[in-house]
């Protein structure tokens, strides 16, 4: 059942605004909740009341955060169901599992603790107390590992086998969904992601009050926790983005091509670290992809395939096929693909007709065909190319900024640690303006995740264009337009509630 | 795994779904509480008071439905697709009444809040009612049918235009909506009578139980009464061929007799709760509503499901209707996930310890007023 392309543009459109809004907020949750139950520890641990404050200070900022989290985070897992449903039949045999997992053990988890940790103070011992505390954190950290288990298996798709009389791919194994290679570095990046950005908001509210000369213990106490936590967690986020990438070569080598903006395919390839893209360059002419650009010789084979002098494919072959590599073009696939479509075609009609005998080499056919159904509903080879700027410029505002927060990590640390961190003025600037620039880089990684798989929903299996509900493009972009006033109204009163808490500060308390 | 067959876990997890939903249903005194806002509370410090009581609970209901929905995806992906992707507009209309809620409690009074307190306040009140009575109308269309076609590769669409709104104009469903509505308002005003110390709010909250339950009882007769005299749908257990047949539901529950027991002892229990708090002033009456609503709840929709009965029908294209046969998860899905749900137990207890250390005392004002946080 193909769709109108507005149909799937307004709803991919919808996937798109609903997630990046979300994604907002979870980042920070993910990573302060371990930063509180830190601080709270050492509440605990010393008595101090100090550090009670400071608890509850950044406790009264999740709260803001964790609430706009929850708006926006129902939504999406009944999105699969109201405009993916063909997705939620064709692959829901497998994807709702950890959703529902999601749910059962991470969700309730939060929700209960959740209310202990604010409710509690005076209702429960310090030392339930504070297991609350670390059990909201390792709630939320469980409800990523879930839905990254999920999405894991959209970029790369394990354990499963396509069942021709229900017409949809079912679970056979569930330890290889879960212990995806590519849902494992997936979920080690993104946390330690959302660690990195806790740290940098820590650190950016911290320094805006030594700017304004303000709280400077609280502001000097809570940069070294932040920034320890963002240095050693900053590390784990760079080496899991490159095993990140690893993944990415090996199943999504277009992506990684993408990610590049690698049309030519060459041994030894390297790393593009700054670029601008030529916008007249087409797949297939001659023209030199960028205008200008820098850079890191060898670096791409080795991020991708763990050795200098690999071959990294370009976009270029890997729509037309390159033979010295052994690679098949996409036209060869889709044609694989349609007859794949056709024998599985084939086979519900004799089945329907009683025609056992026909029915079974009809699917013999399909399963000799089968591995490239997905590509039998692209239109033309071309629709296999993700958006290559778009790719190409997130991912490299995403590991610049990655770069950049370290260094930001080390040199706050290191002044705060020889007590000099309110003179260097410019520093606590620059930490404060890292906080956006922190979204950013979040918002990017997806961008690259999540843009560089289309056009596929599931990699290689099944195309976007089947995957949409059959409803009213006019329906999906009503809504479209409803979310998007909707959240961004939600929005606007959560920052200015956020700034308003913080202008008040830890004292106000 | 093969002791158990394709059909033992279609019936456990159809089981499951039932439990959850009617947990859900019990659950959502949080929303009746909030509809209650104006009726009870007379000035601020008692409105302040009923949203603290509420707001900490709010977010298991909340879970509640996302767990509802996350059960039914896992376990009955198809009703997944056909329902959400079909009954677009419903679906979407009740999910932005849970979005603007999850802002509301810490958005209220939050100095600089953008929009003002009221604002947030009719938030709520719109999930209360909006959000619940379409919740009704959406599970009323298990027992009156939607207009969806599955085709032999098992995609689905609507037929009709109005996606899902439809639904609106059939009696059942809009009583089946109200019904909810006053029943969450019984135990929301069941559940303050339990948790809150405050002599000005027990009297009205009383009263505004009387006032809802003779609202609801009315509705209840007509919608039970509907479910197990109209007219049902069935389908063949070889050839699975769907047809309607005529008191479906009451000839399951007189197939299983138990169910029906149950079924009373559930509306038995759930009017004894009202009555005891009415006359005999008993605090504790919400621990009998809410396990009668679960009981009555889970086997009302439990009954839909089995006994070769269709739980969807379509109204579009009879043989397109949903059963829990044609519609569920493979057998290995279902058997995993059947491990998994061995944690349910697991978590209604911390759920349940948690709450009782949290609410040993009663909730006043001074307390609220007092705490490091609140709403
Ligand atoms: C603070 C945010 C942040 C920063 C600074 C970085 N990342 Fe990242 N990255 C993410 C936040 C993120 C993310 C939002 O968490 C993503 C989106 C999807 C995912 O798995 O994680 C992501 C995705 C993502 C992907 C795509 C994975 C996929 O498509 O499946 C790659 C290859 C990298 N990252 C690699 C890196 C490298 C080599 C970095 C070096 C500095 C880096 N990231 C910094
Ligand atoms: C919260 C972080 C996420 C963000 C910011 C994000 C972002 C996006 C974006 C930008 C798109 C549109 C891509 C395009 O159409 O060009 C998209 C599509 C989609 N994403 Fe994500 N995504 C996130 C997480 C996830 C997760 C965890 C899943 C699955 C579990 C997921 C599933 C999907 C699906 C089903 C679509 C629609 C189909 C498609 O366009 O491929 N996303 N997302
Ligand atoms: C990388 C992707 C995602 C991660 C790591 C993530 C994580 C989280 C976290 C930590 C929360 C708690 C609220 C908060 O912290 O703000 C949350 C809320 C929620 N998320 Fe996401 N999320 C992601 C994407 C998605 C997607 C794609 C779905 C849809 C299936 C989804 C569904 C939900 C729901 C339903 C809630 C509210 C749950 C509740 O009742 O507590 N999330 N998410």
């Amino acid at each position: 059942m193909e769709h109108a392309t507005e149909l799937i543009d307004w709803s991919r459109a919808q996937f798109a605004l609903t997630a990046l809004y979300h994604w907002l907020f979870v980042p920070l949750t993910l990573g302060l909740t371990f930063i509180i139950a830190i601080m709270e520890t050492i509440y605990v641990k010393t008595g101090d009341v100090w550090w009670k404050k400071t608890t509850q200070f950044w406790m009264t900022i999740l709260a803001i955060n964790f609430a706009i989290g929850l708006a926006t985070g129902i939504i999406m897992e009944f999105e699969f169901g109201t405009n993916w449903s063909n997705y939620s039949w064709i692959v829901g045999d497998i994807f709702g599992a950890p959703l529902a997992i999601e749910g059962l053990m991470a969700f309730f988890m939060e929700s209960t603790f959740f209310a202990v940790m604010f409710f509690g103070w005076d209702k429960v011992s310090k030392k339930m107390h504070l297991t609350s505390t670390w059990l909201v954190a390792i709630g939320s950290n469980l409800s990523a590992l879930w839905i990254l288990v999920a999405n894991g298996w959209m970029q790369h798709p394990v354990g499963m086998t396509f069942n021709p009389d229900t017409a949809r791919n079912e679970m056979h194994d569930f330890a290889a969904v879960f212990f995806n290679p590519n849902a494992v570095s997936k979920f080690l990046h993104t946390i330690s992601s959302g660690y990195v950005l806790a740290s940098v908001f820590v650190i950016g509210i911290s320094a805006w009050y030594l700017i304004k000369r303000r709280e400077v213990r609280f502001a000097k106490r809570s940069i070294i926790v932040a920034a320890s936590f963002g240095l050693i967690t900053s590390l784990f986020m760079l080496t899991s983005g490159d095993e990140s990438a690893f993944e990415v070569a090996q199943n999504q080598p277009m992506k990684l091509a993408a990610m590049e903006g690698l049309y030519r395919g060459e041994e030894r390839a390297g790393i593009i670290a700054i670029g601008l893209l030529d916008k007249e360059k087409e797949l297939g002419d001659e023209k030199e992809p960028f205008l200008f650009s820098l850079e890191i010789p060898n670096a791409l084979s080795f991020l991708g395939y763990h050795s200098l002098n690999a071959f990294v494919p370009g976009i270029h072959d890997l729509v037309y096929g390159n033979e010295k590599h052994h690679i098949m073009s996409i036209s060869d696939k889709m044609q694989e693909g349609k007859l794949a479509v056709s024998a599985l075609t084939a086979y519900k009609t004799y089945k329907k007709e009683g025609k056992e005998a026909k029915a079974k080499e009809a699917l013999k056919d399909f399963r000799a065909h089968e591995k490239y159904m997905g590509y039998g509903y692209l239109k033309k080879p071309e629709d296999a190319v993700p958006n290559v700027a778009l790719t190409f410029y997130s991912f490299h505002t995403m590991v610049g900024l990655g770069t950049w927060f370290l260094i930001l990590f080390i040199l706050v640390l290191y002044f705060a640690m020889i007590n000099e961190i309110e003179k260097k003025r410019w520093l606590l600037y620059a930490a404060l303006w890292s906080i956006p620039l922190a979204y950013v880089a979040q918002e990017c990684g997806w961008i690259v995740a999540e843009v560089g798989r289309q056009p596929w929903a599931i990699q290689d299996l099944l195309p976007v264009g089947m995957a949409a509900s059959n409803v009213a493009s006019s329906s999906v972009m009503i809504t479209f337009w409803l979310f998007a006033v909707l959240f961004t109204g939600l929005l606007i009163a959560e920052v200015k509630i956020m700034l308003t808490q913080i202008k008040n500060g830890p004292e106000a308390h | 795994m093969e002791t158990f067959s394709l059909y033992t876990l279609q019936t456990y997890w159809w089981l499951l779904v039932s439990i959850i939903g009617a947990l859900f249903v019990f659950m959502t005194f949080v929303q009746g509480g909030q509809t209650l806002l104006y009726t009870l509370g007379k000035n601020e410090d008692e409105r302040d008071l009923i949203i603290n009581s509420l707001g900490r609970k709010w977010e298991l209901t909340f879970t509640s439905l996302v767990m509802f929905g996350g059960a039914l995806f896992a376990a009955f992906p198809l009703f997944y697709a056909v329902s959400f992707g079909g009954a677009y507009y419903v679906w979407m209309a009740i999910l932005f009444c849970f979005i603007i809620q999850a802002v509301s409690y810490e958005y209220r009074k939050k100095p600089n809040n953008f929009f003002g307190k009221r604002f947030y306040e009719i938030l709520l009140f719109i999930n209360g009612s909006l959000g619940i009575f379409l919740i009704g109308v959406a599970l009323g269309t298990l027992y009156t049918g939607g207009y969806f076609v599955v085709n032999e590769m098992h995609l689905s669409h609507w037929t009709k235009a109005s996606y899902g709104l439809e639904a609106l104009l059939v009696p059942f469903n809009v009583a089946f909506g109200l019904m909810l509505v006053f029943l969450s308002r019984i135990q929301g005003a069941l559940y303050l009578y339990n948790n809150l110390e405050n002599k000005a709010l027990e009297q009205r909250t009383r009263k505004a139980l009387k006032q809802n339950t003779i609202l609801f009882l009315p509705l209840f007769l007509y919608v039970a009464g509907s479910m197990l005299f109209q007219t049902g749908y069935s389908y063949d257990a070889h050839s699975y061929v769907v047809s309607t047949e005529s008191m479906k539901l009451l000839h399951n529950l007189m197939a299983y007799p138990l169910l029906g027991i149950l079924l009373l002892i559930g509306v038995a229990t759930l009017l004894y709760a009202i009555y005891t708090a009415l006359f005999t002033y008993n605090r504790r009456a919400v621990w009998f509503s809410s396990l009668g609503t679960v009981l009555t709840v889970t086997v009302l929709l439990f009954i839909l499901g089995i006994n070769h009965t269709v739980y969807y029908p379509s109204l579009a294209d009879l043989q397109s209707s949903l059963t829990i046969e044609n519609s569920s998860g493979s057998h290995y899905t279902l058997f995993v996930m059947a491990i998994v749900s061995l944690l349910v137990p697991v978590v209604l207890g911390y759920i349940f310890l948690v709450w009782r250390s949290m609410d040993k005392t009663k909730m006043t004002i001074e307390e609220v007023k007092s705490d490091a946080h609140h709403y």
